[in-house]
C-alpha cells in the first residue's frame, strides 16, 4: 500500500452522534474506517486500549488499566489527573458478554446505586466498522447523574471540563 | 476555576443556593402548580413564594403563565439547554476517543499490511 508519513493525520474523520434513546438508555454512534477485528483488537488489548481511551488532550492520565477481556473476567482503570497520585480515580467492573469481533457487553460498578451495563457492538461494512455504544442505567436518576457529570467522571477533573467546555464553545458557536 | 461558556449557569448556581427553590423545583419536576399552591406547600407568604419564583424565573428555570388570577408555574427552558449541554459534552468525550482511535486502526492495518497475509490464516 502507498502509505504516506505517520505524522499524518486521517484524511475523513467521521461523525460521533450521542442519542438519549430512553429515560435509561444513552447510544453513542461512530463508522471507524478499519475492520471490526482490528477495532476489536484495539478495543480488548490494553496497551491498545490505553492509548485512545483517555485522549493526551485531556490532560488525564490511564495509571493502570488491567482488562481480563471474557466472559466474568474483571477490568480496573486508574486514572490520574497530572502526576498527582492523590487525584487517582479508579474505573472497574466485569464483562458479561466477549463475543469477538462484533460484541462486547460489560458493568460499570465504581458508581454508588449502580452504574450501566454497556454493550458495544462492531458492524463491519465494506472494510469499515459501525461502531454502536450502548448504555443502559438502573434508573433515570442513575443516567442523569451519571451520564450528566460525564460518564461518571468526577467534578474534579476540571481540566477535562475546561477543555470539552472550550471545544464546545469554539465549535458550538457561531 | 472552570470557565463555563455559559454565564447563566451563575444565575442558576444562585438560583439553587436556597433550599426552598430547589424544593420549588423538585415540586414542578412531579407537576405543575400555583403560586398559591406553592406557597401553601412551602408554609410561606405569597409575597415570599412570588419572590422565590421570580429568581428561578430569572435563571431560566421556571416559566409562570397567568391564566385568569392563577399563576401557574413550570419547570422552564433551561432544563432543556442544560441536557443538550451535557450530550454534547459527552459527544465531545467520545468524538476524543474516536480521534484517538482512528490513529491505532491506522496503525494496526498498516502493520497487517506490512507483515502480508501470514496473520489473516
Amino acid at each position: 500500500m502507498d502509505e504516506k508519513r505517520e505524522s499524518e493525520p486521517t484524511p475523513m474523520k467521521n461523525r460521533t452522534t450521542v442519542e438519549r434513546k430512553s429515560d435509561r438508555e444513552l447510544v453513542v454512534t461512530r463508522t471507524v474506517n478499519g475492520p471490526a477485528r482490528i477495532v476489536f483488537q484495539a478495543w480488548t488489548t490494553p496497551e491498545l486500549f490505553k492509548r485512545w481511551w483517555v485522549p493526551k488532550s485531556m490532560g488525564v492520565s490511564l495509571l493502570s488499566c488491567e482488562m481480563d477481556v471474557r466472559a466474568g473476567g474483571k477490568y480496573r482503570l486508574v486514572f490520574g489527573v497530572g502526576d498527582d497520585a492523590s487525584n487517582a480515580m479508579e474505573f472497574f467492573g466485569r464483562y458479561i458478554e466477549v463475543t469477538p469481533p462484533s460484541r462486547i457487553v460489560w458493568t460499570n460498578e465504581e458508581g454508588e446505586g449502580g452504574g450501566p451495563v454497556t454493550t458495544v457492538t462492531f458492524e463491519e461494512k465494506g472494510g469499515q466498522t459501525l461502531v454502536v455504544i450502548h448504555d443502559l442505567y438502573p434508573s433515570k436518576e442513575a443516567l442523569d447523574a451519571g451520564a450528566g457529570s460525564m460518564d461518571g467522571m468526577p467534578e474534579t477533573l476540571e481540566q477535562l471540563d475546561e477543555l470539552i467546555v472550550s471545544l464546545v464553545a469554539s465549535a458550538g458557536r457561531s | 476555576m472552570v470557565q463555563y461558556a455559559n454565564a447563566g449557569l451563575d444565575a442558576s448556581f444562585a438560583a439553587l443556593s436556597d433550599a426552598t427553590r430547589r424544593g420549588v423545583l423538585e415540586q414542578l419536576g412531579d407537576a405543575d402548580a400555583s403560586i398559591t399552591a406553592l406557597a401553601e406547600k412551602f408554609h410561606m407568604t405569597l409575597t415570599g413564594m412570588r419572590k422565590h419564583v421570580g429568581i428561578l424565573e430569572q435563571a431560566g428555570l421556571v416559566t409562570t403563565e397567568k391564566v385568569g388570577r392563577v399563576r401557574t408555574c413550570k419547570l422552564g427552558p433551561r432544563r432543556l439547554e442544560d441536557e443538550t449541554a451535557w450530550i454534547e459534552r459527552y459527544r465531545k468525550l467520545w468524538e476524543l476517543r474516536f480521534d484517538e482511535l482512528d490513529k491505532v486502526v491506522e496503525e494496526l492495518k498498516r502493520k497487517e499490511n506490512v507483515s502480508g497475509r501470514k496473520k489473516r490464516e
